[in-house]
Parts: C-alpha cells; structure tokens; sequence
C-alpha cells in the first residue's frame, strides 16, 4: 500500500514501538509488562513496518530469520531454567546475584527470572513475525 | 470528595456516552468504513478511560494501558483500512 502519510507515521512509530517494548519487557520485573507484552509490542512495530512498505524490506530490516530469533529466544528460557542446577534447586528456579552488596543494602540485584523474561520476549517476537510474515507472503 | 473526582466521575460518564454512541454507528453503519470509523473512535475513547481510572486509582500502570492501546488501535484501523482497500480493488476487477 503505497500512502506517504502511512510511510511517515511509520518511521516515527516503529521506533516507538520498539522503544516501548523494552521498556515493557524491563520493567516488569516489578511491575505490570514482562517478556510476554513486550515481544508482542516489538512485533507490532515490525507488522506495521510491513503493512507501511513490504515483506521483503521488513526481512531485510529485521536482518536475521524470525524462526531463528523464536528458537534462540526458546534456547535462552531453557538455560536460564538450568542456571537452578548449579546452586543444586529444582529446574527454572530464580537464582539471585547481589553484586556490590553491603550491610543493608541490596546492592545491584542480578537475576536469572531477567534472563527468562529475555527469552520470552525473543520466543514471542519471533513466532508473531514468522506467523505475519508467512501470512503476507501468502496473499 | 473533592472537584478532581467530581471532574473523573463526570469524565467517565461522559465517555461511556461516547462509547454508546460509537457503537450505535456500529450497528447501523450503512457501508464498512463508517464502521471502521465507529470502532477507532471507541478505541480512542478507551484510550480516555485508561487515563481516567489512572487518575481515580492513582496508578500510572493504567498510562501504559492507554500507550499500548493507543498504538495498537492505530495499526487495527490501518489494516481495516488496507482491506478495505484490497476488497475495492478485486470488486473492480471483476466487474471490469
């Protein structure tokens, strides 16, 4: 669909979006968003970048295989799962890292949960692209 | 209670109306792009709501709801708008 206003919007937008998605998936650490909401963010940026021009620019864009960022993503959660083993605790449990920790202070707070979240995202990002993508291509 | 939430109750009153009246355009829409129409307008209209029970409940996680919506209710109305578009194109081919 060739529109300029779309094509504009677009370019100001996907950022967003984009932007917005980490800010989602960072945060829910604490609070509302995750891994979940923030891969399906991310991949809405990149559906209306698709919609704005094509499929074949939107891959060239996104530079690497939606599959590949799903499995990677997969992979990611699996690991973060097996991070537990270590400290000797039952598959995915959190582990916690409190690096420059003092009397009273917690420190910088590491954990694996972080990890997890990342993978989601990835997982999610990537198996919505590969479903639009196939979908557009279809038409 | 003070003016501010006189001001949220009358806000949300207000926008249910809307989203009343949007739906009503719904339901009767004589052709489809009124009613893409009616259901952007209702999504902005949540956009609003999101924004008021922010303000009654005094917790921003609603903002994010209102962004989010915001957004997605852009790219909702985008791809009605490009079917639209498309089903006009292979009505037009047939006739022809």
């Amino acid at each position: 669909m060739q529109s300029l206003i779309l094509t504009t919007a677009t370019r100001l937008l996907v950022a967003l979006l984009l932007v917005f998605s980490i800010y989602a998936l960072l945060r829910g650490h604490n609070l509302p968003g995750g891994g979940f909401i923030g891969g399906l963010i991310g991949a809405t940026g990149f559906i209306l970048y698709v919609i704005a021009t094509s499929v074949s620019d939107a891959r060239s864009a996104l530079r690497v295989d939606p599959t590949n960022i799903a499995m990677l993503g997969v992979g990611i959660a699996a690991l973060s799962g097996i991070m537990g083993a270590f400290a000797g605790d039952p598959f995915l449990t959190g582990q916690w890292l409190f690096l420059f920790a003092a009397e009273g202070e917690k420190g910088l707070p590491l954990s694996s949960v972080l990890v997890f979240d990342v993978g989601v995202y990835l997982a999610v990002f990537g198996g919505i692209l590969t479903l639009v993508f196939a979908m557009e291509e279809e038409i | 209670m003070t003016f501010l939430d006189y001001a949220v109750l009358l806000g949300f009153a207000l926008v249910i109306l809307g989203v009343a009246l949007a739906s009503i355009r719904l339901i009767k829409g004589p052709t489809l792009a009124d009613r893409i129409v009616a259901l952007d307008m209702m999504t902005v209209q949540l956009v609003a709501f999101a924004g008021l029970s922010a303000l009654q409940s005094r917790n921003a996680a609603f903002l994010d709801v209102a962004v989010v919506l915001a957004l997605v209710g852009f790219l909702a109305t985008v791809c009605l708008a490009r079917y639209l578009e498309r089903r006009n194109a292979i009505n037009r081919e047939d006739r022809e």
